[in-house]
């Protein structure tokens, strides 16, 4: 037996590798990861503590030891050959599979104007150490890319006294992931915070202290910080002839077109019910499908059924979003004490559900949300709007039914 | 053994917790379906969390982050990521008053 190869030691890989143990699965298992440390968490890196960003292990050389997982620190797999079930490694060392698992994660997309070699990328923790060393106070920092990442950095920055522009080529920020009505109150919340927006914006060339816009303005800038989004990393996968797409396709057990290969997390593009194939780029999906692609490679028969499910901290406002609203879904706000909730419903489905409010306290709600979204119910918008009905008693009144 | 008193039972709600902090520290108070009342160390022992921010179901509660969940009864980690248990505390519950044995 040659074991389970794992290519990629993030969060989705390290967690893979230990849940095949939990699923019963004895033979060798074989961790591959490209960076020079032990697998470590990203979430932390946006959010480093005075004394600068931490290296948060997600595990510790015990743990894996106990588990009888082999790790391979600071090592890619360069070529994959599927007739041999042999993934080769860029020391030139081979190692035999009889399953492996692509958890290759993502990189950041690049810009490719004019300076573009003076932008920092934000993914890794060397990319964090050296974006967070040149946040000194009153230090001018331009970021290209109004999503989640570029937003949270903006105020986490802003709390170090460094001046902030967003450079965004929608017409409003945050316009992918998060839904309009609270992407419009986290914006008004940054303004207020201080940060410059330029909206509807192309990027023309970088230069040595500003970035030009399209329309020739002239954002001044000590240090230019991209996140624009990541692309799959299928490199691997592709060349092995493995079917992809926006990511490697998986079916809905994450298997990829060769029986004996897997994908998960942000580099797994996993069939829907709808037949459409779709990625999620987030903590706990990687976790998630993590577990699943564990499960089955351990020789159990699970389809990927959880709901998408992510959040994000802003100054003191904390966004949780459960489950995908598209625009033609009907919405209903509910207050809640600290916040401020909304449900979506397709033809009165509970779809998906966000909620905004100082630190994690529309967490609760949203878990709740969650639950109701899973039973599949059409719930009385008029009750899902009434701060006063308990969400728990929605969901115990569906359990009981 | 130092009692202090924490909150009016009838703050927490019913299969709820609640904050409480007291001398720097910070602790979870949480009431159960049957309203017997337990207390645990505030923070989540993955990362520091409170706890009294996530969703009580029966007799666990759930991280609000990273949906590591606890016995809040026994301090017991239930589900990862969180793995190690949490410290409990003695309580009391004296005509409506939540009192809390912490040290």
């Amino acid at each position: 037996m040659d074991g389970i190869v794992i290519v990629g030691a993030g969060e989705c890989g390290t967690r893979a590798a230990f849940a095949l143990r939990e699923a019963g699965y004895s033979e060798t298992v074989t961790l591959i990861g490209a960076e020079p440390h032990l697998p470590y968490e990203r979430p932390p890196l946006s959010k480093p503590a005075s004394e600068g960003v931490q290296l948060k292990s997600i595990c510790t050389k015990d743990a894996l030891r106990a588990a009888r997982i082999a790790y391979y620190q600071g090592t890619s797999a360069a070529k994959l050959d599927v007739h041999s079930k042999l993934l080769t490694l860029d020391d030139g060392n081979a190692v035999k599979y009889d399953a492996l698992l692509l958890a290759t994660g993502a990189s950041p997309r690049r810009l490719t104007c004019t300076g573009a070699e003076y932008v920092l990328d934000f993914r890794t923790y060397s990319d964090a150490r050296a974006i967070f060393s040149l946040a000194n106070h009153g230090a001018r920092f331009a970021i290209v890319g109004g999503g989640l990442i570029g937003m949270e950095l903006a105020a986490v920055l802003r709390g170090k006294g460094v001046a902030v522009s967003v450079i965004e080529a929608a017409p409003r920020p945050l316009g992918r992931a998060v839904p309009a009505r609270f992407a419009a109150k986290l914006h008004a919340r940054h303004v207020e915070e201080g940060v410059s927006f330029y909206l509807g914006q192309g990027i023309a060339a970088i230069t040595v202290g500003a970035v030009i816009l399209s329309d020739g303005t002239a954002v001044p800038a000590d240090v230019t910080v991209s996140a624009i989004g990541v692309v799959p990393e299928i490199s691997l996968a592709e060349a092995a002839g493995l079917a992809t797409g926006n990511g490697v396709l998986t079916d809905a057990g994450l298997r990829t077109s060769d029986p004996h290969i897997y994908a998960a997390g942000d580099c797994a593009a996993v069939l829907q019910a709808n037949g459409s194939h779709v990625r999620f780029e987030c903590w706990r999906n990687a976790r998630a499908q993590a577990e699943t692609a564990a499960r089955n490679m351990a020789g159990t028969t699970v389809n990927f059924t959880t709901i998408p499910w992510f959040w994000s901290d802003q100054y003191d406002l904390g966004l949780q979003v459960a489950g995908l609203s598209q625009p033609g879904h009907a919405s209903v706000v509910r207050p809640l004490s600290n916040g401020e909730m909304e449900f979506y419903l397709d033809e009165g489905r509970l779809i998906a559900a966000a909620g905004l409010g100082t630190g994690n306290s529309v967490a609760k709600d949203i878990k709740l949300a969650e639950m109701l979204i899973a039973a599949g119910i059409s719930p009385d918008p008029d009750l899902l709007a009434d701060p006063a009905v308990n969400l728990k008693s929605l969901l115990k009144n569906v359990r009981a039914a | 053994m130092t009692w202090v008193t924490a909150c009016q039972l009838a703050e927490i709600e019913q299969e709820g917790a609640k904050r409480f902090d007291h001398e720097g520290r910070t602790y979870a108070l949480y009431r159960a379906p049957d309203d017997s009342v337990y207390c645990t160390a505030g923070l989540c022992t993955h990362e520091a969390i409170h706890l009294a921010d996530g969703l009580v179901m029966d007799y666990e509660v759930e991280c609000p982050k990273h949906s590591g969940v606890f016995d809040y009864r026994t301090g017991e980690a239930l589900r990862l990521p969180a793995c190690e248990n949490l410290k409990t505390y003695q309580v009391e519950v004296v005509d409506g008053e939540v009192r809390v044995a912490i040290g």
